[in-house]
Order: structure tokens, then sequence, then C-alpha cells
């Protein structure tokens, strides 16, 4: 339940360096539905229980990486009233029209102090889940591989992660459900704008406008250890998993579309609201914060980003 | 029927080890559970498997532009996870793992 005028996630847009290859990803193996091309030749997916027309944008380029993480916002006059608010916070602004992603309204796009574009709408047209909304069935049959729910977060990676939080709490009413601290600096943060653990969450890191992971979600750990099989037999580069995150308290797996774009599955963390203290953790305790598990730091996990 | 072989040399540290030309020399060394080149996404997107072939001929699957310029691929740079080697192969380790961003504290003063 959104507890905020920004509802949630709505798409992020991802380059790769070969679309066959990245829709057969996230496609056959993801379980993601695709759902519409455009004459530029992206590709549009969603997970299978959303309910707008798409939340994963694919674009063929030489570099892969995020272009955008985009917000639906609950109506058009809370999104002109975030548009004054980023234009006063001094981010540039840019209204991308109607119709330039297939079957989306207006976008808001803007800059953030990280690096990262980020876009806010309030219209993409219904695609529904295949189930209706009159005496629906609980799911829906003819699902492909892991079977993603829907799109849920991102993990970006930037320098001036005070200033980025600063405008998600500022500006876009996020609230910080968590964060790493090194002494007083802040080194991670998880932002929500909703009842989730997190629908964002940033890492300091000396580049700007780097991608960690996108997630999507799964209905048990008993899917996620299912995920598990599927990456082995669909031999899809591993990264690390299945575990637990104490940071959150998501199960978890992670692993590499084929343009080395870092993905999450997970399911479960708790529910959020707004009068919570946020939860602080130190990094002197930093193994298990981030796996429960190992307890042990991992290089990889750490530093490889797009 | 499986593809040659060829004998794969890792000029940092001698290791030796024998890839497929169907497959890179990222996946072989870790098939066969050698070490030498880091590795990351597997994918040629995030460019911690960077090398630099000093001898011989390697097929070349795209790779990220961010990792390797033009002049980069003409002076034999590559990313090992989209190299597949036509020859026997020398080659240089360019890439490294950064320490852990999150352990180490200079890491932080951006
Ligand atoms: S392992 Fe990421 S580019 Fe090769
Ligand atoms: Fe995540």
């Amino acid at each position: 339940m959104a507890l905020s005028a920004v509802l949630r996630p709505g798409h992020v847009g991802l380059r790769v360096l070969d679309l066959d290859a990245a829709l057969k990803h996230y496609r056959d193996s993801l379980g993601l539905i695709e759902t519409a091309r455009d004459a530029q030749g992206r590709i549009y997916l969603k997970g299978w229980d959303e309910l707008d027309w798409f939340s994963v944008v694919l674009r063929e380029a030489d570099a892969p990486g995020m272009d955008y993480m985009a917000f639906k916002v609950l109506n058009a006059t809370h999104l002109a009233r975030y548009e004054a608010a980023l234009k006063a916070f001094g981010c540039k602004v840019e209204c991308i029209p109607a119709g330039e992603l297939a079957h989306c309204g207006e976008r808001v796009r803007f800059d953030s102090p990280t690096g990262h574009v980020f876009e806010l709408y309030c219209e993409k047209e219904v695609y529904g889940n295949g189930m209706g909304r009159q005496n629906p069935n609980p799911w829906v049959e003819g699902l492909k591989g892991m079977q993603a729910q829907r799109f849920d977060h991102c993990l970006i990676y930037g320098d001036d992660l005070d200033g980025t939080v600063k405008l998600f709490r500022e500006v876009l009413e996020f609230d910080l459900t968590e964060r790493v601290m090194e002494g007083d600096l802040m080194v991670g943060a998880f932002l929500c704008c909703s009842n989730k653990a997190h629908d964002l969450a940033l890492i300091r890191h000396p580049e700007k406008a780097k991608l960690h992971h996108v997630s999507f979600l799964l209905g048990s750990w008993e899917e996620v250890l299912r995920a598990a099989d599927l990456i082995s037999m669909h031999d899809i580069s591993l990264d690390i998993g299945p575990t637990r995150h104490g940071i959150t308290r998501g199960r978890t797996i992670y692993f590499f579309d084929p343009s080395g774009n870092r993905n999450e599955v997970f399911s479960g963390d708790y529910t959020w609201y707004p009068d919570h203290e946020p939860i602080t953790w130190t990094t002197d305790q930093l193994g298990r914060a981030i796996f429960f598990h190992d307890r042990q730091l991992n290089e990889k996990f750490l530093s490889v980003v797009t | 029927m499986s593809a040659p072989r060829h004998q794969i040399v890792i000029a940092d540290t001698a290791e030796t080890y024998l890839c497929g030309e169907d497959e890179t020399l990222l996946k072989a060394m870790e098939r066969l559970n050698r070490k030498g080149i880091p590795v990351g996404c597997r994918g040629g997107g995030c460019g911690i498997c960077k090398v630099q072939i000093t001898a011989g001929d390697c097929l070349r699957r795209r790779m990220s532009r961010a990792h390797v310029s033009v002049e980069d691929e003409a002076r034999g740079i590559g990313l090992a996870c989209c190299l597949l080697p036509q020859s026997d192969v020398t080659l240089q380790v360019l890439g490294q793992l950064r320490a852990p961003v999150l352990a180490a504290q200079s890491r932080w003063k951006t």
C-alpha cells in the first residue's frame, strides 16, 4: 500500500549488448511477459501480476547499465506538485511527451546528485494480469521460468549519496527504512515510498550513475530455491545465493543477465510504517548485515556494477 | 565432436589451461578451477576480467564500450568473458576487483 503520492517503482530502462539474448533471459528465465515492441526496437516486459503495461524496457546499446528508473505517481495534481518541487531543489527537469514510451503517459524526467536519471509519471495503460478484476483466480497458468511477480526495486551506486537521499526524502517524500553507517558517514541508504523495506537502495561509491541490481519479487523461499535450480539449468551467470540478507531481511539470489547487468529475485521483507524508527547497521557488523548466513564480505558482490 | 582446444597462458602467474574454441577464456578457467583472471558478471558488462592478448588470436563477442575502447581493441585488450581462443593464447591480466568499497573506510571519502 502506498503511503505517499509516489506509489511504487513503475519501470526501469536497461541497456543490453544483445537484444535477443536479453529477451530470452528476461522472458524465458525470469518469466516476464513481453507486452510490446516499438519503432526504435525497444522491448517492453512486465511481471505476471503487474497490471500496468510494462515495467522493464530493454534497449540495445554498446554498454550495459541503467538508462532510467521511473516511479508511478497517484495523479496529475501530485505529478505537477513534484515537478515544481524538483525544479526548486535544483534538478534538471525534462518533460517527455506521452507515447514516447509505448502505452505510457507524459514522464517527468530528472537527474540526481549521484548522476542517476529518474522519472515520474501518473498514467500508463492497463494490460492486466490475466485474471480480470471480477471474481478472479489467484494465479495464472502457463508462466515461464522463475515466474517473477513484479519489478520491485533497484540498488544503485553513486558518489553523492547524501544528495540523492535528501532528494528522495525531502522532495519525493520517501522514508528512510534502513541505513549503513561508517561512523557519521552514511554509506548505504534504503528508501521507501510504500510499506516495503525498500523501493530504492543506494550505496556510496566513487563513480556516478552505476547500477548494482534490478530486483524482482517471488512468492516464497521455495520459489527462490527453484530460481536457483533454473540458474543452473539455463547456465545463467550466478553471483551469490540463495541466502538471507540482514538488511531488509530478504531471502534472495543474485545473478547476471547476458550483458552483465545484475538481477535479484527475492521473497519477503517486512511491513514498514512511517512511524517506525529506521534500522541502523554499522560497518563493523557489515558481513552479517549483507549476507546473514556467510557473515563475510563478498568482494565481487560489493564491487561488480554496470 | 568437441571443438579444438588451445593452450592458454596467464603470463602474470604462469598458470596454463586448455580452452575450447567455443568457450570463453574466463569460462574455461573457472570450469577447470584455475585462478588468475578476476571473475565478475561473465557477460562483458563489468570490465573486471579485462586482459591483454600478447600472443594468439581470439574471436570477440560484443563487450561493453565503457570498458574497452576501439583503441584498446586494436592493442589486443578485451574482456576474458567475451574472448574465444582460435589459437594458443598468452595473456596479461589488466582488470582487478577493487577492495570492497563497504569495508575500506577511505573509499567513502569521495
Ligand atoms: S566478468 Fe564482467 S566483463 Fe567479464
Ligand atoms: Fe535488492
